[in-house]
């Protein structure tokens, strides 16, 4: 299949950008997104040209490195699926592709579509962890959890981190990663312990980070590759509510 | 730029409601909730230009008799309104700014047009309190038939009503308006359970059409009045020009 693409370039963090024009000839259904852009840069290579940049790491929709807008969708059109499990059996010969880099303030772009995500990182810095003395491995079942309890903790972690949420969110929000992250912890109860400075904190750190603000618009669990549901917003909101008279001693 | 790399200050309870995403959010919805609350009672005292002439006179003449408490509720409801609408502001313009280069091609999945326009409609319905106000409280805009007084002597709100949406201008307005509030309170009324974490996926299947019942409720009960007055169901008493 042959394609029509169009692709934010820039430089560096400081240039302007533009969307440049490529066709992506002889394109096998059977790849992916990712590769089809592996296709499309050898050729510029072969011309000398340079290469477009993005990310990728794992390619099997489990790291959370891929992070592009496609067709004005994050990760494109496929629900709960990343950029890099996105396969072109998807799209239609003669079919035009627009590709974008996640936009929001607090993620800056490094180069064409890579984006700086370690807005991210403070934020889990912030308290997205439970502090215990390191030693021996703990007895597997030395705290009992029941199964909804596990199961609700899990389905929150399995957040990869990628940004999508952001990406989609008409206000660059990041209460569906944050959300994530402290409805994952707030669930068992080792993380129980910290709840309240946790879910402050990390609310402090992504206001500070230049997040936009949850009108409730429920496009972050549409692009979520991983369907995390905007259920544990909810309970954020919850956990944040309880921790409003919270001091930290 | 923001110094991102400081350590987070745990602020004060004050702090955590007004400067974090978060406690803005829970402002938005409280206030929002009091007008909600005032929408809803509004409506239910409205209504009773359906039992006639003597009932809305007298329901009129009951929000006078509480004096001091008429005042104090309205400047709650004032307090309220600022509140919700500078948040509003206030929040448009940071969302706006979290995202400075807009994509060229954007594609909505899940968020509602209703969700999606709430600053607009928000402000369509700022205008229309600012007009009805002046129309029917300050009655700045027609005081030709808003001095009235009915049999008893009481200032008659009925036959106000009623010579007021004859015109067809001024109740073309109402139902304009009054579709704009019912489309607000559609995003509205939803949206308030998942920022006071009363949301779960189970809840939300019922939330959604019970939201939108709700919003055509109180468009259907308000735009019933002016209706009802054009159509001739709701007509003037006997001696009112």
């Amino acid at each position: 299949m042959n394609l029509t693409l169009y692709v934010w370039r820039q430089k560096d963090a400081k240039d302007k950008g533009y969307m440049e024009k490529f066709d992506a000839k002889d394109i096998s259904p059977d790849m992916s997104f990712l590769e089809m852009l592996d296709v499309v840069n050898e050729e510029l290579e072969s011309q000398g040209k340079d290469p477009i940049a993005f990310d990728s790491d794992c390619r099997e929709g489990i790291c959370g490195m891929c992070s592009l807008n496609i067709n004005g969708v994050a990760h494109g059109p496929e629900r709960a699926t990343a950029a890099c499990q996105l396969h072109m059996r998807h799209f239609k010969d003669g079919d035009t592709i627009y590709i974008e880099p996640w936009r929001a303030r607090a993620f800056p772009v490094v180069k064409d579509l890579i984006v700086d995500r370690s807005a991210f990182d403070r934020i889990i810095e912030a308290g997205g962890y439970i502090s215990v003395g390191t030693g021996g491995a703990p007895d597997a079942n030395a705290i009992p959890i029941s199964k909804d309890d596990a199961e609700t903790a899990f389905d929150a972690a399995a957040c990869i981190g990628c940004g999508a949420c952001v990406a989609a969110c008409k206000n660059a929000s990041a209460m569906l990663f944050v959300a994530a992250k402290v409805s994952h912890l707030v669930n068992l109860p080792q993380g129980k312990v910290e709840a309240k400075r946790r879910v402050v904190n990390m609310v402090a750190q992504m206001d500070k980070e230049g997040f936009g603000n949850c009108t409730n618009y429920y496009e972050c669990q549409a692009a979520c590759p991983k369907e995390i549901s905007v259920k544990f917003i909810a309970q954020m909101n919850r956990e944040y509510l309880r921790s409003l008279r919270y001091k930290d001693k | 730029m923001q110094d991102v790399n400081a350590a987070p200050t745990t602020a004060s309870m004050p702090a955590r409601l007004l400067n974090r995403s978060i406690g803005k959010k829970l402002l938005m919805s409280l206030s929002g909730l009091v007008l909600l609350g005032y929408v809803v009672g509004h409506l239910i005292g409205n209504l009773q230009i359906f039992v006639g002439q003597n009932a809305l006179n007298a329901y009129a003449v009951f929000l006078r008799s509480i004096g001091a408490w008429l005042w104090i509720i309205r400047a709650f409801l004032l307090g309220m309104l600022i509140i919700h609408v500078w948040f509003a502001v206030k929040l448009y313009f940071e969302n706006r700014s979290a995202r400075p280069i807009r994509y060229k091609r954007k594609v909505y999945q899940e968020a509602t047009l209703s969700s999606r326009t709430m600053i607009w409609t928000g402000i369509g319905v700022f205008l229309f309190v600012v007009y009805h106000l002046l129309h029917f409280t300050f009655i700045v805009t027609n005081p030709q038939y808003s001095h009235l007084e009915d049999a008893l002597g009481r200032h008659d709100v009925y036959s106000m009503v009623i010579l007021g949406f004859q015109n067809y201008l001024i109740s073309a307005v109402y139902l304009v308006s009054i579709a704009i509030v019912s489309y607000h309170l559609v995003h509205a009324a939803k949206s308030m359970f998942q920022t006071w974490g009363l949301n779960d996926t189970n809840f939300e299947k019922i939330l959604r059409p019970a939201t939108v019942i709700f919003a055509w409720l109180i468009l259907l009960g308000y735009i019933a009045i002016p209706i009802a007055v054009l159509a001739g169901i709701v007509k003037l008493p006997e001696g009112v020009i």
